[in-house]
């Protein structure tokens, strides 16, 4: 089974945002890049199913800039045997569409039997590029997969949804994207690290997936025009005395100051 | 405005969730500030049975399709249902709430409308050449994004509990228009077979009004019983940090920060929870907090409107006690 994984290459989840000069750009200054979180448990799968079938290829693909190599790479550590670097700077902001065209045309030049996705790339947060992809490639899809079972040519997934579990069926090929919690990413091992940097990552311009320069600019769906820090929350208070004392003026200033019970 | 308004309304077994309410309230108003028509798409068996609440709550019309294999959700068939919705109501702007189903549905209903997306939105204003203006948060709430589409058509999903719902018009009626699925159903290719729920059911902290929630400080997975209780007498969800979630002590489900549900409740309740960056940026934006921990220095405390330096086996079990009183 040939499984593609996408990747996003994001700000460590650690990172203390700063707004750049220009009032819109992350100032990239002592930020550490990372693949999505969401997205190490999307290889985590994709390692568990060719294990689990003696047999198969996982290939990473990632729409992002030139550093994004090293994020490729942790990937590779993990035991992913190649990847795809479409190398664009501008793919971190650019819309949904242009992200899931960049890597809807890499899955079209080659038959994948699954493609894997994190649920969300944490910075930008949007959750567009699975059903995206799905749809140009006239795919199924399941959003936040927390468990899954393949079978021969179908799936079984589970998703969480407010309040209960959605069990879905489906056919394969298939896009999905996958949830923490469906299981528990390894660490690369230091041979693993090893062989990752002889593996191939094949370097692609946006032009040789099709994705003109317009799509970053003029023809660019969506806009950022600005960035800013949500304002400090301020007039917290200590509250004072012994705890039943504090208790009962928490439960007054609840009710009565601010009226949420 | 160059176009209609589409609201796609969210279903559970036959009732329409309350988020899509909501981006039906701020529908209307983007409706009435364009002069456009206020369409509401509605699928499943007892779709046209929505008109009633839809139409008291702003619709001009409900599109519904009653195609009994819509009753769960399918997302081939939902979106190809929206989106030729979409185009025959001559839609500019289509919204949906940003629950489970909205954030599955909408990028696919954007990509067969070659729509430009904005997703999980705070704020929504009307744009340039029919489009949109909206604020977003990004870095999971760190950053908060103004973002925009000039022109149609523009999707977008709305964060729940964000946005007030309209005051109903009672006798205020919708249009029913029945339609077709968008798709015949031997051509779906994956499909939800069964909800599976709780044997108790949960509140779920995307939902609540209220969250409690615990860390750490809890020593051990048997003390969520502390938190299970504050949250049951304050009529609210249960909540976790990640560090929680990672030892194992309770479902990845109740995980509130950067790799779990970014909240916004009315009430946050932090117990024994020191407030990592991670957790800081999926719980900020809530409208109070309380931090009970025993370290003051303790990051929580900067967010908290209301701080309890002190034991929470001391504090919570008085806190639920004092509450229980008030309702009582």
């Amino acid at each position: 089974m040939k499984i593609l994984v996408g990747i996003k290459h994001v700000p460590d989840t650690e990172t203390k945002i700063k707004v750049a000069p220009d009032g819109v750009s992350l100032d990239p200054a002592g930020v550490k890049w990372i693949p999505s979180p969401y997205d190490e448990y999307a290889v985590e799968a994709a390692l568990q199913i060719r294990e689990a079938r003696g047999d198969g290829e996982v290939v990473l693909v990632c729409a992002g800039p030139e550093e994004a190599t090293a994020t490729l790479r942790q990937g590779l550590a993990m035991g992913a045997d190649r990847a795809v670097l479409i190398r664009d700077p501008r793919f971190d902001r650019a819309d949904g569409l242009t992200r899931a065209r960049a890597l809807a045309a890499v899955a079209k030049a080659e038959p994948f039997d699954l493609v894997l996705l994190g649920k969300q790339g944490v910075g930008t947060d949007e959750s567009q590029t699975a059903p995206m992809l799905a749809e140009l490639l006239d795919l199924p899809h399941v959003t936040a997969v927390s468990k899954l079972e393949l079978g021969d040519g179908a799936f079984t997934a589970h998703r969480e949804i407010e309040g209960a579990t959605e069990v879905i069926e489906g056919s394969l090929p298939a896009v999905l994207s996958i949830d923490k919690g469906i299981n528990e990413p390894r660490y690369a091992s230091l041979k693993g690290i090893m062989q990752a940097k002889k593996k191939p990552v094949d370097v692609k311009a946006p032009v040789d997936v099709g994705i003109e320069d317009a799509a970053f600019e003029g023809d660019a769906k969506v806009a950022w025009s600005a960035m800013e820090l949500p304002p400090p929350r301020t007039g917290g208070r200590l509250l004072e005395g012994d705890v039943d004392t504090q208790v009962q003026e928490l439960v007054r200033a609840l009710r009565e100051e601010e009226k949420v019970i | 405005m160059t176009g209609n308004i589409l609201v796609f309304i969210e279903r559970r077994e036959g009732d329409v969730k309350r988020p899509a309410l909501e981006a039906l309230s701020v529908a209307r108003r983007l409706a009435e500030a364009g002069g456009a028509r206020l369409d509401a798409v509605a699928l499943g068996s007892g779709a046209a049975e929505t008109a009633g609440k839809l139409g008291a709550l702003g619709a001009d019309r409900v599109l519904a399709c009653e195609a009994g294999f819509l009753d769960l959700y399918a997302p081939e068939a939902y979106a190809a249902t929206v989106a030729a919705a979409a185009k025959s109501a001559d839609a500019a702007v289509v919204l949906a709430a940003a629950t489970s189903m909205g954030r599955d549905l909408a990028p696919r209903v954007a990509a067969k409308l070659g729509a430009g997306m904005l997703s999980e939105v705070v704020e929504l204003e009307p744009g340039a050449n029919g489009g949109l203006v909206a604020k977003r948060p990004v870095y999971s709430g760190k950053a908060v994004a103004r973002v925009s589409i000039a022109g149609t058509p523009a999707v977008a999903t709305l964060r729940p509990n964000v946005f007030p719902m309209g005051e109903e018009q009672p006798g205020r009626a919708a249009e029913v228009v029945e339609i077709e699925p968008g798709i015949p159903e031997d051509r779906v290719r994956a499909r939800v077979v069964r909800l599976e729920k709780a044997a108790e059911q949960e509140l779920d902290v995307a939902e609540a009004s209220i969250v409690v929630s615990g860390g750490r400080g809890l020593k051990g997975p048997e003390n969520f019983a502390l938190i299970r209780e504050l949250a049951s007498a304050l009529g609210g969800a249960v909540g976790a940090s990640r560090a929680v979630v990672d030892a194992g002590w309770i479902a990845h489900a109740h995980q509130v920060g950067q790799t779990g549900k970014v909240v916004s409740p009315d009430l946050y309740v932090a117990c024994g929870i020191s407030g990592a960056i991670q957790h800081l940026a999926g719980m900020s934006s809530s409208k109070v907090i309380v931090a009970i921990n025993k370290d003051p220095e303790a990051p929580i405390f900067k967010v908290a409107s209301y701080g309890i330096v002190g034991d929470l086996f001391d504090v919570v079990p008085k806190l639920t006690e004092e509450v229980r009183k008030l309702k009582a």
